[in-house]
């Protein structure tokens, strides 16, 4: 009660109170920064500094304080606020409150029980928050976003999307998978046909000789060389038209499969993939023990 | 295979899914109104969806798909980019009711076949091909694409595409082998930028 006119006319009116902020807010109010303030405005009644006899209620780590400031300890800088732990239960912490304020002027009472509902409101809200899941935030890096975006665009010319579709169509139309709706079967089946000639003319000729180098199932060559391709026709038909395994079990039977053969081997299979039916005949004639290769 | 589709609210979100769930068969599409997902995928399997796909937004465009296969499948999140809806296509076909076929290309890893089936799960296992329909992935150096076509056959020799529908490119974030559970699932895969992007040849797709 001593200085708190005088504290107030330096500090209140006048720009020199450090704990002042000027909001530019419609009402022009101004803002005090100070922790001890029971309101966040600075007025004559809310200011902690020219109040000699002020409270404040005060949260630490979930637990509500009560802050209270006399005269007869303004002298005492050190001493000057008590402070008070409020129950955990919200109706007996507003009934401390009441007993301990208990003659003080209506203002600071009715601030202080305001201070503490929002206080205790908030502290339920953390605790509920905290046991929800939270949204993770990912940060936007430019530079990786444009390194993306670049790495996309070069993906996407190379990947020749419509070509890459359009050969997959074709390729599932040759197998078959559309079976007869389309009207050009004929051809289509004309084609077979022709391979199918081909083949069996190659046949033939591979019964005879052996093609170390046959390019296409058209091109057929007499090749004097009697090479173990034979029995490794033979295993190749045995496994099934899998042509991995066929190479592999031609490795086995080679000796010291030689990468010349290999490929020929490669070449042949995709043709005796497509001679399902002739295979067995193949089997029963070539019974007869695998030939010697001459190098 | 059943598919529920939903998003925060946005407008063209809202269209980039509703071309969407044109383009997938038998798929539904729910605004999520910021549900947890977590909480969405028991109602899901209440009510018998085998998929979930949950398109996330950010200013306004999706930028991110979370694929999530119900009956406890695997979760793929991905990164959205390039979106274009129909009206921004040239020359685009409108939607049918058609079941279409799937190409699968350059699906070469064993994370790439674990994507490649994911994706072959959401369409119907018996495509009609009198539609004429076909829905691409293509992946290319890590970013799946994404098109809808409707194809005609020339003669044996050519195809014509035109194209219905949305389009845009994928990069997958992240796959977890059970349902989405961000804090205590198990991650099969997450892109970590500094460990796998050091060299520029390297793709794990």
């Amino acid at each position: 009660m001593q200085h708190d006119d005088v504290l107030w006319d330096v500090i209140g009116n006048t720009n020199y109170c450090s704990y002042k902020i000027k909001a530019r807010t419609s009402k022009t109010q101004r803002f005090c920064k100070n922790e001890n303030n029971v309101t966040g405005l600075c007025n004559r009644n809310s200011c902690p500094l020219s109040n000699s006899q002020y409270a404040t209620i005060r949260e630490e780590k979930g637990v509500c304080y009560l802050y209270m400031k006399t005269i007869e300890r303004a002298a005492f800088p050190a001493r000057m606020w008590e402070k008070v732990k409020l129950s955990r239960n919200y109706e007996k912490a507003l009934q401390q409150i009441d007993e301990h304020l208990v003659y003080w002027p209506y203002f600071l009472r009715h601030k202080c029980k305001q201070r503490y509902t929002k206080i205790f409101q908030y502290l339920i809200r953390i605790r509920k928050l905290t046991l929800k899941r939270q949204k993770k935030l990912v940060p936007i890096s430019k530079k990786v976003d444009r390194r993306e975006a670049k790495r996309e665009q070069k993906a996407m010319i190379a990947a020749q999307l419509d070509t890459a579709i359009e050969k997959e169509l074709l390729t599932r139309l040759k197998q078959g998978t559309y079976g007869d709706i389309y009207n050009f079967p004929a051809t289509a089946f004309d084609r077979a046909m022709e391979q199918e000639e081909i083949e069996s003319e190659s046949e033939t000729e591979s019964v005879d000789e052996q093609e170390s180098e046959v390019d296409t199932p058209d091109e057929v060559e007499f090749v004097e060389e009697f090479e173990e391709s034979d029995a490794s026709d033979i295993e190749v038909n045995i496994a099934g038209y899998l042509g991995v395994i066929g190479r592999k079990l031609c490795d086995e039977t080679m000796v010291g499969g030689e990468s010349p053969e290999e490929s020929s081997e490669d070449e042949v299979e995709p043709v005796k993939r497509k001679r399902a039916k002739v295979q067995i005949e193949y089997e029963h004639e070539h019974a007869a023990p695998p030939r010697e290769r001459i190098k | 295979p059943k598919i529920l589709i939903t998003h925060n609210i946005s407008q063209r979100t809202t269209r980039f899914l509703k071309e969407l769930s044109e383009g997938l068969p038998n798929s539904h599409v729910f605004y999520r109104r910021a549900l947890a997902i977590k909480n969405i995928i028991p109602q899901c399997l209440a009510k018998g969806f085998t998929d979930l796909v949950v398109v996330n937004e950010d200013r306004k465009t999706p930028n991110g798909i979370l694929l999530c296969h119900l009956p406890d499948g695997p979760t793929a999140h991905f990164k959205i980019s390039n979106v274009k809806l129909r009206k921004e296509i040239k020359n685009s076909a409108g939607p049918s009711e058609y079941q279409p076929e799937i190409i699968l290309n350059n699906f070469g890893t064993r994370l790439g076949h674990t994507i490649g089936r994911m994706f072959a799960s959401l369409f119907p296992h018996s495509p009609d091909f009198i539609g004429r329909e076909v829905v691409t992935f293509h992946n290319q150096r890590d970013f799946i694409f994404y098109r809808h076509h409707r194809y005609i056959f020339r003669n044996e020799k050519r195809v014509g595409l035109q194209e219905i529908g949305p389009r845009f490119t994928m990069k997958l974030r992240s796959l977890q082998k059970g349902t989405f559970d961000s804090k205590f699932g198990e991650y099969e895969w997450i892109h970590k930028r500094h460990e796998m992007d050091t060299s520029r040849r390297r793709f794990h797709l």
